[in-house]
């Protein structure tokens, strides 16, 4: 009886199955295979093992890359969710006033990512944009198409600006969950600004920020369209994050070979990351829930 | 008629629900008595369709309906929260199951009319649902779970939320209302008192399973075991773990205390027992055939009416329900009087004692 | 611990253009230290805005409130020193049980070893020592309760808890553990407690003195054995009681009440200003069918275990009787009434006898 139960099951999730190995699974299975050979264009194809491997994670451009990304990743991190959770407890709970910072707030996600690059390539041009002349009015050396600081600087504003939003809605989600006697019961115990936010908030936010971390970390993994508008990964290899050296290999030198074996450990580590950080949060809240 | 045979239903590890099998008949009441997380809901879960058992199975009128949704059933449901189309007239929210099955317009308004009626809910049908108070959404929502016609109306702490005194109203209604329908009523509720009132037949649970099921006077009345005998019994009920000993119950923490054992258990054999009896046949005077245990007075509770009398008696807590105004301090010693023909009787594991069987192998 | 003096309270929600506009009506009220008080009511009746008014979340459009003679009235909840136990348990969920209640001292700057000392006497008061290091979190709605009123009984010198019907979402069988608990407490501790409810038992069994409130107004405030005994109004009467009071149209005749061609002897006479309704309330406690007295109509009985419950009719208006679990319901009955139980109204009022 339970037998057959399972084996209907399955075959109810056939038609989801087949879409996600057309979706992911055969398209991965394409690049694993380019990733163990080495091809000289005319779809010829010589085994080589693991000898992209090897090449990829010993070659300094790469490494650097990487060390790109978690440095982009990290500071990003490190802003929006400490900048979405101010917002969003700054925003007014209920009412008229609610609703209008709700739209402003989902503005910035409504534009088409490349629509973003333009229009910050253009904001942040030191001679017309009004960002880079401001700045440089005000005495600062800025030319993002120069200088890597000034470079770094704008994609990280880019982003900020661009995603900070979301995790302003997801936090807002978490806030308006958490029942006014809560706050009634905090003021009752003589309960600091700072203690209501870290007893009261923090805890019913927590499940939306994991997925917030979550989100913005896989996100500016995969960020491409965006600084490759603005500053093409230059100055020189300045801003080439993961992706868009990705795109250069594969792309630009045509190292298929290189640039297969580039997405899977590329894919590898998001997957790593994530189940990392998800189990880890998870767990937690099974201790405590068991506790 | 529906059946359940043999219901199991887990998830993850925990089991909600274990060994469930029922059979409800057409123009029935039938509460299911228990407290939270007793399985209450999953079990309507599953016989209105939304969920599906485990193992074991759900027969609607002879035909295995085990895996068929909710949508195909033919139940109607009605939960705590008053749930009613908020951009609707009651009359539109009475009428939207017959609309949806599209009913011809004049039937839809005779049901709507009658049900309304039913319900006292005539002077409110252009009304929207929020204007109303608690009380009058609830009997929407009861109102159009009746208009549906279906075959099972599932009810699941319908009145939990509502004042005190609107309950006892509804309470008093609800009986009438089932009895006009032919349908079979499965009603969810934590309170004894409400099972009692509504009548019919009571299954009790408890840990997901049911304890018992059958008439809901004889359940309360002749409970099989003891968890039953608490489920039902509010104030709780007492109890004390005693020791058999020829014609007397020597209770554990007895002191050389006795109780005699009641006429009907003579030829019990000897060894550990339970002892129970409710708090209202538990006595301040002395009367006829009744055995006495000392006890010391916690607090003393009075409705006006009634007192409710908490009390330690050999290392027991009791309650004690007596007519009148009794204000005991608390400490004071006090003698309890337990007429023997109120007091059941459990083995030790837990069962109750059959009279008859004692009766017979004495 | 304080005593509560509300003085010519009054308060509407939305702008007054007439006496129906105060959601509460003109209070006059003082409740002294350490007394048990419960505001009974049915929603809507302005329990809770009161309740809200004493703890300082809404301030009145009219009228004072002073804890201990100390004019209040403007000050915010935490400048109050109350504490609040609210319908659905409010606990700190990444806390454990002792952490919960050492957060109202911690937060006013408490000495660390007063605190450890103040919370293991809290923890021992409920009976949550052996809870004391888990996580709040994890624990039933009725512990959670529990930890709440913790927190309000751990400030020693806290003003008075105030109560938002605790027992809403807590299992029969635990009510009766937590409010006998809470009665207990009460009795060793003797805090000033308010309790809002619109439960008659939970009122009446928590409190000394019970409020009963119907539309914004006080009808009543007495003893339960006051409310059970001698409602002032005809809505106390059947507000309290379980079913409530039965309330037939009589006319008066000195010591006689004329009830549809029947009579029914009065303790004494009694007599009510010529243009005004009068009524007969009686119990249905105080109702004995037998063989004598006005013909009862019976339309159903309910056995509710340890009583009957006859529903019916006299003289074409519903009345309820009690009979008891092992008494008799005769199948023609007729109703006589306790004399010494019987109360009379005038246009809803209670009217003395004049003895």
């Amino acid at each position: 009886m339970t037998k057959t139960e399972n084996n209907r099951a399955w075959f109810l999730v056939l038609p989801v199955l087949i879409l996600v190995a057309m979706n992911a699974i055969i398209p991965l299975m394409t690049v694993v295979n380019y990733s163990v050979q080495e091809t000289f264009g005319d779809n010829l194809f010589f085994w080589s093992g693991t000898s992209n491997y090897v090449a990829v994670l010993t070659s300094e451009r790469f490494i650097h890359a990487l060390l790109r990304q978690f440095a982009f990743t990290g500071i990003i991190l490190l802003i929006e969710i400490p900048l979405g959770v101010a917002i969003a407890l700054a925003m007014p709970r209920s009412g008229v006033w609610s609703s209008v910072c709700l739209v402003l707030m989902a503005l910035p996600l409504l534009i088409p990512w490349n629509v973003v690059g333009a229009m910050w390539n253009i904001f942040a041009l030191p001679d017309i944009g009004l960002l880079g002349w401001g700045l440089n009015s005000l005495g600062f050396n800025y030319n993002y198409t120069n200088q890597p600081v000034s470079a770094w600087f704008t994609i990280v504003l880019m982003d900020v600006w661009h995603w900070t939003s979301l995790v302003v809605l997801l936090a807002f989600a978490g806030l308006r969950s958490i029942d006014e006697a809560y706050y009634r019961a905090a003021k009752i115990d003589g309960a600091s600004r700072w203690a209501v936010f870290r007893y009261i908030q923090l805890p019913k936010m927590r499940q939306v920020l994991i997925i917030a971390v979550l989100l913005r970390f896989i996100d500016s993994f995969m960020i491409y369209t965006e600084p490759f508008v603005l500053t093409g990964g230059g100055p020189g290899n300045a801003t080439t994050l993961l992706s868009i050296d990705l795109v250069k290999a594969a792309l630009g030198e045509f190292n298929l070979g290189i640039a297969a074996a580039m997405s899977i450990i590329y894919f590898l580590m998001t997957l790593l990351v994530c189940w990392l950080f998800y189990t880890l949060m998870t767990q937690r809240d099974a201790r405590e829930n068991a506790s | 008629m529906l059946e359940l045979l043999e219901v199991e239903k887990r998830s993850g590890g925990a089991v909600h629900l274990a060994d469930i099998s029922l059979r409800l008949l057409p123009g029935t009441l039938n509460v299911l008595l228990g407290p939270t997380l007793s399985g209450k809901t999953s079990l309507m879960r599953i016989m209105a369709g939304l969920d599906r058992p485990s193992s074991g199975r759900i027969l609607a009128d002879d035909m295995d309906v085990t895996g068929v949704p909710v949508q195909q059933r033919d139940v109607a449901m009605v939960y705590q929260q008053f749930i009613n189309y908020p951009a609707m007239t009651v009359f539109e929210n009475i009428a939207s199951p017959m609309r949806i099955a599209r009913k011809p317009k004049a039937e839809i308004e005779g049901t709507v009319e009658r049900v309304a009626d039913l319900l006292k809910l005539t002077p409110y049908l252009r009304r929207m649902p929020l204007q109303l108070s608690g009380g009058q959404q609830q009997r929407t929502a009861l109102a159009r779970a009746l208009a549906k016609n279906a075959r099972l109306v599932l009810l699941d702490e319908p009145l939990a939320n509502l004042d005190y005194k609107l309950r006892e109203e509804l309470r008093a209604e609800l009986p009438k209302i089932f009895a006009a329908s032919g349908a079979i009523f499965v009603y969810a509720t934590a309170e004894p008192e409400e099972a009692l009132l509504l009548g019919g037949n009571t299954a009790t649970l408890s840990q997901g399973r049911v304890t018992q099921f059958g008439p809901t006077v004889d359940v309360y009345r002749r409970p099989n075991t003891l968890i039953t005998a608490r489920i039902f019994a509010d104030p709780p009920l007492n109890v004390m773990a005693v020791e058999k000993r020829g014609a007397a119950f020597a209770p554990v923490e007895g002191g050389g205390r006795q109780i005699p054992v009641p006429p009907a258990y003579e030829g019990l054999a000897d060894g550990p027992y339970h002892i129970a009896i409710r708090p209202h046949h538990v006595t301040l005077a002395t009367t006829d055939g009744a055995a006495s245990l000392p006890a010391t007075v916690i607090v003393t509770e009075i409705t006006g009416s009634e007192s409710f009398v908490h009390l330690k008696t050999l290392g027991e807590n009791w309650v004690l329900l007596a007519h009148g105004i009794h204000d005991l301090p608390p400490g004071r010693p006090v003698e309890i009087h337990l007429p023997l023909r109120h007091i059941m009787v459990f083995d030790a594991d837990g069962a109750s004692v059959d009279v008859g069987a004692v009766r017979k192998a004495a | 611990m304080a005593e509560i003096t509300l003085d010519g309270i009054r308060h509407a929600y939305g702008p007054v253009r007439g006496p129906d506009d105060y959601a509460l009506k003109t209070l006059d009220h003082v409740w002294t230290d350490g007394g048990a008080f419960a505001l009974l009511g049915p929603s809507g009746c302005g329990k809770t805005t009161l309740l809200n008014i004493i703890s300082g979340l809404i301030t009145p459009t009219e009228g004072r409130i002073l804890f201990d003679g100390k004019d209040v009235t403007l000050l915010p909840p935490e400048a109050r020193n109350i504490a609040q136990v609210f319908q659905f348990p409010v606990v700190y969920d990444t806390m454990t049980v002792a952490e919960n209640l050492a957060f109202p001292l911690k937060n006013r700057g408490v000495k660390k070893a007063d605190v450890r000392a103040r919370v293991a006497t809290i923890l021992e008061m409920l009976d949550l020592a052996a809870l004391a290091d888990r996580k709040a979190a994890s624990l039933t709605a009725d512990l959670k309760q529990k930890i709440s009123l913790g927190r309000g009984m751990v400030r020693e010198n806290v003003a008075a808890i105030l109560f938002d019907e605790p027992l809403t979402v807590i299992d029969p069988h635990l009510k009766w553990q937590l409010r006998s608990q809470l009665k207990r407490l009460h009795r060793e501790f003797g805090h000033t407690m308010v309790y809002v409810t619109h439960d008659q038992t939970e009122a009446l069994t928590f409190a000394d003195t019970v409020v009963v409130m119907v539309e914004g107004e006080v009808v009543q405030v007495g003893t339960p054995e006051e409310l059970f005994e001698r409602p002032r109004h005809t809505f106390v009467g059947y507000f309290i009681g379980s079913p409530g009071m039965n309330v037939f149209p009589v006319r008066l005749d000195g010591a006689t009440a004329h009830l549809d061609g029947e009579t029914i002897d009065l303790p004494a006479a009694a007599s009510a200003p010529p243009s005004a309704r009068t009524e007969l309330g009686i119990r249905p406690e105080f109702v004995t069918l037998g063989e004598t007295g006005i013909p009862f109509t019976i339309t159903r009985v309910d056995d509710v275990g340890r009583e009957r419950i006859v529903h019916g009719e006299i003289a074409g208006r519903p009345a309820s009787a009690i009979v008891p679990e092992e008494g008799e319901v005769p199948a023609m009955p007729r109703a006589t009434f306790r004399p010494d139980r019987i109360n009379l109204y005038a246009d809803d009022w209670r009217i003395e006898f004049s003895s």
